[in-house]
């Protein structure tokens, strides 16, 4: 077997590409740290915000003038503006670069989900005399929970894909595997950009496919037909 | 950072004599940049609308096609540049196949999505009016389903106008090539900033326009709105 796929199947094949410092284990290590610290960052500020501002029902319209906007920005953008600002190069800054595309999507279903609890569940809490916090904390919370899971695992997804785009600034992760193979140029490098290439989308597919028997564990389960039905409609 | 800022006091965000210095790069990226977005999305068009109506038409492959372009969704830019740079090599081709890949299953979900929206009611008079598939088709469900196409159009081309800077990894990233000069020129930041700035602004301008052609297109939305 010759031409690139060949190539990329000797590449992987070789033990010393996965072992070596700064092998496809010590890059697959980076991706998924970086990947992490970013969602959980984004988690961080997202769920908070989303679900407070569904709980009191306001803000709507930014939230999808935020996604919207956020749709225009180039990663490369974040990726090459953030090291120059006060956060300072190395990891943090990939992480916030990163956690700042997975935002939008965790703030728009923990704001869809308090949402959607219906009316008479949140007046029947009331009556019982819940206080705000209380109702959020144990009404609202628990039913948004199928929602706060899908925006996890398309923020999740979309952030280990992007993570990739790290190489640009130095910064580590399977996308370094690409980028070496580019540096190589066509002729020595083609199958190693191609196994690069094969290893993110490998990733990428894998995490999403945890993610949503993550997703559908955490779904109670006269929910699931309906939110199946309801997703094509909301992304 | 305060090391570096120490050693290069003058380095703005922004700065005028950079603009003057360098029009014929920044204009040339630009130009880059338009070009390959709008072959994307015109291409991806042309591909994705009839691949929507052959879902909307055959029921069957709709789910199918639905999960194919999840999938292919799933799928990172750069890994899709790395399938095909070794057969493809490293010119503007390179860049525009994933851009179309990534938009073509944009306009085709949500394209999708305003056919299936289209009232049954609506389907049912135009059958009873003796329309055919084709004459239904053109007539009543594409039009209704503009909204749909519509929406599908501007995320595709807000995402590609983002997406294309990616092209910087085969010298071919319209606005990216500043971003990224930039970066490497020694952390340029007027040059990186101008790239970022003018690669949104184009994506929010190209939104715009499409926004302005899809009012032109409904103008029954219009007056049904202003009906009281």
């Amino acid at each position: 077997m010759s031409g690139p796929v060949g190539q990329a199947v000797t590449w992987l094949n070789d033990p010393l590409n996965w072992t070596n410092p700064g092998g496809i284990l010590d890059r697959l290590g980076e991706h998924l740290t970086l990947s992490a610290g970013a969602v959980a960052l984004a988690c961080l500020v997202a769920w908070p915000v989303g679900l407070w501002l569904g709980h009191r029902g306001v803000g709507g319209a930014p939230i999808v003038v935020l996604s919207n906007l956020t749709l225009a920005i180039p990663v490369l953008a974040t990726l090459t503006i953030l090291p120059l600002t006060a956060i300072g190069f190395g990891r943090p800054a990939v992480i916030v670069a990163m956690a700042i595309f997975a935002v939008p999507p965790l703030l728009a279903t923990a704001y869809t989900g308090v949402r959607e609890v219906d009316p008479q569940t949140r007046d029947a809490a009331r009556g019982m005399g819940l206080s705000g916090g209380q109702l959020l904390r144990r009404v609202e919370l628990p039913l948004a929970v199928p929602y706060l899971a899908a925006g996890f695992r398309i923020a999740a997804v979309q952030v280990v894909a992007t993570v990739t785009l790290a190489v640009f600034v130095n910064g580590g992760g399977l996308g370094t595997i690409i980028g070496a193979g580019f540096g190589l140029g066509m002729a020595t490098g083609g199958g190693q950009i191609l196994a690069g290439g094969l290893l993110v989308a490998l990733l990428a597919l894998l995490v999403e496919a945890v993610l949503a028997v993550g997703e559908r564990l955490v779904t109670p389960r006269p929910l699931r037909r309906d939110r199946r039905r309801r997703t094509p409609a909301t992304t | 950072m305060s090391l570096l800022s120490a050693a290069q006091p003058d380095n703005p965000w922004f700065s005028w004599r950079y603009l003057e210095n360098n029009p014929d790069r920044i204009v040339g990226a630009l130009t880059e940049h338009i070009t390959l977005t709008t072959q994307a999305v015109l291409i991806a068009a042309l591909v994705g609308v009839p691949l929507a109506i052959l879902g909307y038409w055959f029921r069957p492959l709709t789910a199918p096609i639905l999960a194919g372009a999840g999938i292919l969704y799933t799928i990172p830019a750069l890994a899709v540049f790395a399938f095909i740079a070794p057969y493809l090599g490293v010119g503007a081709g390179t860049v525009v196949v994933p851009l179309v890949l990534y938009a073509l299953l944009v306009i085709i979900r949500n394209t999708l999505t305003g056919l299936l929206q289209v009232p049954a009611e609506v389907r049912d008079a135009a059958r009873g009016m003796g329309y055919g598939r084709l004459a239904q088709l053109v007539r009543i469900d594409l039009p209704l389903a503009v909204p749909g196409i519509l929406t599908g159009l501007r995320l595709a081309t807000v995402a590609t106008v983002a997406m294309t800077t990616i092209g910087v990894v085969v010298g071919h990233g319209g606005l990216g090539q500043l971003i990224l000069g930039g970066f490497r020129a020694n952390f340029f930041r007027a040059e990186i900033l101008t790239g970022a700035v003018l690669c949104v602004a184009l994506g929010l301008v190209l939104d715009l326009l499409l926004l302005a052609a899809g009012r032109l297109a409904t103008p029954w939305a219009r007056r049904r709105a202003a009906a009281p």
